[in-house]
């Protein structure tokens, strides 16, 4: 399998690379043909015409697109992603701030999705007409149709309304949450199945007939094969986090990616909204690899396609 | 999904739409209305019983007690029976018990429940429309993919892959912000539509394709294609294998987009004031300072959760979520 996940792994960054140049080159070019610019503002404030055209120069926007462009990309060989109109900063400065707060959401709610899920999973799964299933079934089933912007203005109120929760400005409980707890509930839901999948299999009720454990069946050999499946969402649960976080950060008014990417595309800021386009191309690719790769270790037929 | 399952299964969808093109004559007030002295104003109660015993339906008169703190006390000398079907109005008061607010009032005053029953038809609309879209391009970029196969079969995939990988929100956010931001309603609608039918296609697409390309290599086909039929006659009869499919597509969009839809209008981008949809109505909501004193501002997020809870249990795909499979390029 190394040599072939060495090769594999050189091709994903490959087009994980140029994925990345498209995404953020189609996001300034987006940017540049959106009505209005960053000097819009010094326009209607009647500004005299001299100031709107040095601001227009050093801003490279009475530059061609294709120039501008080229420009930037000459620059990201460079590691350099220019300057922000509206935060009159760098904008590698301003990403590396907003995409580590971003990180961290979509870190933790994975951390305590996957963590909370799997075990909760195994048990309903294991005795699904159990008191437990039966309690836990229904919460699942709701919360899977409880996107991260309803759950986080849900939890909002509830934390507002009965402070059980911390709300402040900066505490991770409710975005977080927001986030983790649909996730967890359609992983507990894959997890369940999976696991009552396995255990009807013939080679289970084997290992049983010959004496293994019963906790050693589920815990060991049933949630080794039911890993297969859940493993596969893994992917799209990534960029679910990237949607959901965008809809969390704004009801929780966590300073994220998300919301810098909507000041950025509001305020008609060229660099900065093909540096967050690039920022967020970045952590979905590398996202998908690691997907990938655990997936292929979880199971070795995935490995051989590659 | 066979043809009588599909039928059943679209019941759910097909009485939403019927229920968000009545909801507007159900408004007991004008949406748009802004009453003096009723901001946040509670739900008044619906009673049916006082201390003469029981009577019909009625509700007491609001009185503003303090605009500062927002408290109000209900009139008990004024029980006001509901009248139904007076003034053009299927429920209201008479005029001298002030407006009739049955799931309370906004910041401006206006009536939350008129304005959730007029959004049905703007959120529910677009998210129907575009899942139809979607499902249009998905079908016809899938039939070409799957019946054509070869190198057009794959650059399609290869574009198919590109957007199912990109964060739909992001998509939405970033070409809906492309454009000038201030817009007609008419207008909102249409490009919204687009939008979405736009960032949803490729998992309709990716699905299509694969039946198509199963069918192709049957008996059926291959007789067709023996007897000279074109690409288009040959893609009439593959295509309905592709039908429950589709169905089960269509359920888990329509609950997708309605969450694109109210995320993009929570953020501005959507439909702006007054004609208010369900995502711009949360706007009001996600105050801090007033949403624990004022709950019933999370109606649309209720109506919100409710549609998508129960399309999604009609589309029979009970362990992924609609929001992050069904239009996975949208809210995945």
């Amino acid at each position: 399998m190394s040599a072939g996940l060495g090769r594999f792994l050189i091709r994903r960054f490959v087009t994980a690379g140029i994925f990345v140049l498209v995404v953020s080159s189609s996001a300034l070019v987006l940017a540049r043909l959106a009505p209005g610019d960053a000097a819009t503002d010094l326009l209607l404030s009647r500004a005299n015409a001299t100031t709107i055209a040095q601001t227009r120069a050093r801003l490279q926007l009475d530059r061609p697109i294709v120039w501008q462009l080229g420009a930037w990309l000459n620059g990201l060989a460079h590691l350099d992603l220019g300057r922000s109109s509206l935060f009159d900063r760098p904008v590698a400065d301003l990403l590396r701030e907003r995409a580590a707060r971003t990180a961290t959401l979509a870190f933790a709610a994975l951390a305590i999705a996957t963590g909370l899920a799997l075990p909760v999973g195994v048990l309903t799964g294991s005795r699904p007409r159990g008191a437990f299933a039966r309690i836990v079934t229904p919460v699942s089933l709701a919360l899977v149709a409880c996107p991260p912007l309803l759950g986080a203005l849900g939890l909002l109120w509830l934390a507002l309304a009965t402070r059980w929760l911390p709300a402040g400005p900066g505490s991770l409980a409710v975005p977080v949450l927001a986030l983790a707890l649909p996730i967890a509930a359609a992983i507990e839901r894959l997890q369940s199945q999976a696991t009552a999948e396995a255990l009807a299999a013939p080679d289970l009720t084997a290992a049983a007939a010959r004496g293994v454990p019963a906790a050693r069946v589920l815990w060991i050999h049933a949630a080794r094969q039911s890993l297969r499946p859940v493993l596969g969402i893994f992917g799209i649960v990534i960029g679910s986090l990237f949607s959901g976080s965008l809809a969390v950060e704004f009801v929780t008014s966590w300073p994220g990616l998300g919301r810098l990417t909507y000041e950025a595309i509001v305020g008609r800021d060229v660099f900065l909204v093909a540096g967050c386009a690039l920022a967020g191309g970045v952590l979905i690719a590398f996202g998908n690899i690691v997907a990938d790769v655990v997936r292929a270790i979880a199971d070795p037929r995935v490995a051989e396609t590659w | 999904m066979d043809r009588a399952g599909g039928r059943a299964a679209l019941m759910p969808l097909a009485g939403l739409i019927v229920a968000a093109v009545l909801a507007p004559a159900l408004a007991p007030e004008r949406p748009t209305d802004q009453f003096a002295d009723r901001s946040y104003a509670p739900p008044m109660r619906v009673h049916v019983h006082d201390a003469a015993g029981w009577r019909a339906p009625f509700v007491y008169p609001q009185v503003l007690d303090d605009r500062l703190m927002r408290r109000y006390h209900e009139d008990l000398s004024r029980p006001m029976t509901l009248t139904w079907l007076t003034n053009g109005r299927v429920v209201s008061i008479p005029a001298d018990g002030g407006p009739l607010l049955m799931l309370g009032a906004d910041s401006l005053g206006r009536d939350v429940l008129s304005r959730v029953l007029t959004g049905t038809g703007r959120s529910v609309g677009v998210a129907v429309f575009g899942a139809l879209g979607a499902l249009l391009i998905g079908a016809v970029v899938g039939g070409l993919a799957g019946g054509l196969g070869g190198r057009l079969d794959r650059w399609l995939m290869l574009v198919a892959d590109f957007v199912l990988v990109l964060p739909g929100a992001y998509v939405v956010l970033a070409l809906r912000g492309a454009l000038p931001l201030v817009l007609a309603p008419g207008v909102v609608f249409g490009l919204l539509a687009a939008l979405f039918a736009f960032s949803a296609w490729p998992h309709v697409a990716r699905g299509v394709r694969a039946i198509v390309a199963a069918e192709r290599g049957r008996d059926y086909a291959e007789a067709a294609r023996a007897s000279g039929a074109g690409l288009v006659r040959l893609l009439r009869g593959l295509l309905p294998a592709a039908s429950g499919f589709l169905v089960v597509e269509l359920l888990l969009l329509v609950p997708a987009l309605l969450v694109a839809e109210a995320t993009v209008s929570y953020l501005g981008l959507g439909f702006s004031e007054p004609a208010a949809s369900w995502g711009t109505m949360l706007q009001d909501a996600a105050n801090v300072s007033v949403l624990a004193d004022a709950p019933w501002l999370l109606a649309p997020a209720a109506a919100i959760f409710l549609v998508v809870l129960v399309l999604h249990a009609s589309s029979g795909a009970r362990a992924e979520p609609a929001w992050l499979t069904g239009g996975s390029a949208v809210i995945r």
